[in-house]
């Protein structure tokens, strides 16, 4: 253990001296795909309540098939599938953005994780309370202003411990990059293990920082939610 | 239509691995789950305390990682294990070699078991307690109980979060191609290396999990219907 710390210190925290690995790659590919799949999500989950079957039919659909098969599925299709299509090889801007390992992994993971955070969503603002509602066409809101001022903000907050999770489970699944050759936590212990046949060390010490991770992220999360959820605290 | 340029036997062969590994992973996870609420909620406070360590430590590390950990360091504990038993008693030349498929089922349902813990312990939660005490009352002994009484009331509770629980693990079977057992996923990756058709192949994999996702969703709902008998709902 303390051999692998004195040598692989500086890949698990930042950089390998090249490139940005370990923790730091792991916050960014857990960060970024976040952040992607909320953008995805949001537009999404209001269209998933429309009541026009080809408005939420797409939806369903998109979200039947990134829930109903493994994420590592869908990371060896993307990564290793698609850039073997022909259109694909053919087309420059298509071609350059498939043969990076980070842009697929960035891709599939949004995409996924855009599918569970338009299911959490959905489900909050079909809860949203219809007084709430009433109250705010009553004050002659437009259905836009209906949606910014009153059904989003009230969603949000609601789904927080719902999103909590999935972002938890978000930081679980970026361990998957190791397999497309990014070099997160995981990798850079793998090649600990290779370099020591040490596999209780070396594993070990990727699950003590995943645990820390967890926590950091559950503890944050906790503090968000006795803020944005103080008035629903009984 | 099967035949899927030769490589349909092969897939379909994978499938059954998955299926099985997924099957007998619930399993181990059902048991473990089972034992772990029942820790957790006995009055014993070491028993508490191991089931709440081991809920805590699984769910807050990655499954891929929790997967390389134990698959790569059981066979060496099994090792040592054996050499020191052989040490006892030379006569004997005693081995044991773990395949990708048992160390498969024993990683995910040791993992998933932590799951299945927690969803136990808000169903057990959920029966209420005159039914135990009604059923002491007949002087059954704990296991009478909760083979009649129990279980049968807290599988309604705790079937959503099983099903979940369930979709996950089929899923998380993919993980078990990483370290070399021949699964659907690991069948499609050979099949697209051969013939160059990555793409088709990883297709016909998703398919096969969302046709088991189908499926499971059938019989969650004949189970859930199952277990739902006698029970009153309010009509809206």
């Amino acid at each position: 253990m303390i051999y692998i710390l004195q040598n692989y210190w500086r890949a698990l925290l930042y950089s390998d001296g090249y490139h940005m690995t370990g923790i730091a790659m792991t916050l960014w590919l857990l960060v970024v795909s976040c952040a992607i799949g909320f953008c995805i999500a949001l537009p999404l989950a209001i269209a998933r309540n429309s009541k026009n079957p080809l408005i939420w039919g797409p939806v369903w659909l998109y979200g039947f098939i990134f829930r109903g098969t493994p994420l590592y599925v869908q990371l060896l299709l993307i990564y290793t599938g698609v850039y073997g299509l022909h259109f694909v090889r053919e087309t420059p801007f298509l071609a350059d953005f498939f043969r990076s390992a980070i842009n697929c992994t960035l891709l599939s993971f949004a995409l996924n994780t855009g599918a569970y955070t338009t299911e959490i969503f959905y489900g909050a603002i079909r809860d949203t309370s219809f007084g709430e509602v009433d109250a705010g066409r009553a004050y002659g809101m437009s259905r836009f202003t209906l949606y910014r001022r009153i059904i989003i903000p009230s969603a949000l907050r609601r789904a927080l411990p719902m999103y909590s999770n999935e972002v938890i489970l978000m930081l679980h699944a970026t361990t998957l990059a190791f397999t497309a050759t990014v070099p997160d936590i995981l990798k850079v212990t793998n090649d600990a293990y290779v370099a020591t046949y040490a596999p209780f060390d070396a594993f070990g010490l990727a699950a003590l920082i995943y645990l820390c991770i967890s926590f950091t992220l559950i503890f944050m999360f906790r503090r968000a939610e006795r803020h944005f959820l103080a008035h629903l605290a009984g | 239509m099967f035949n899927l340029g030769g490589y349909g036997p092969h897939i379909l062969a994978g499938t059954v691995t998955t299926v099985e590994l997924s099957l007998l992973s619930l399993l181990v996870s059902f048991i473990l789950g089972l034992i772990g609420a029942s820790a957790k909620l006995s009055k014993n406070r070491a028993a508490r305390g191991i089931a709440t360590v081991y809920t805590t430590l699984i769910r807050g590390i990655p499954d891929l990682v929790l997967m390389l950990l134990i698959f790569y360091s059981l066979q060496i504990w099994i090792n040592d294990f054996t050499d020191w038993l052989n040490n006892l008693q030379n006569s004997i030349d005693f081995e044991v070699q773990l395949d990708p498929f048992t160390s498969g089922v024993i990683t995910l349902g040791f993992i998933y078991g932590a799951y299945f813990t927690e969803t136990f312990r808000g169903a057990f939660l959920a029966v209420p307690k005159g039914q135990m005490e009604a059923a002491r009352a007949f002087g059954m002994r704990p296991f009478l109980v909760f083979r009649r009484i129990l279980f049968p009331q807290m599988m309604r509770y705790a079937l959503p979060g099983l099903g979940n629980n369930w979709q996950v693990i089929l899923k998380a079977t993919a993980l078990v191609s990483i370290i070399g057992l021949s699964d659907v996923v690991f069948a499609a990756q050979q099949a697209g290396e051969a013939t160059l058709e990555t793409f088709f192949y990883l297709c016909i994999a998703g398919a096969v999990y969302l046709v088991l996702t189908i499926i499971s969703n059938g019989v969650l709902l004949y189970l859930e219907r199952k277990y739902m008998i006698g029970v009153r709902q309010a009509v809206l």
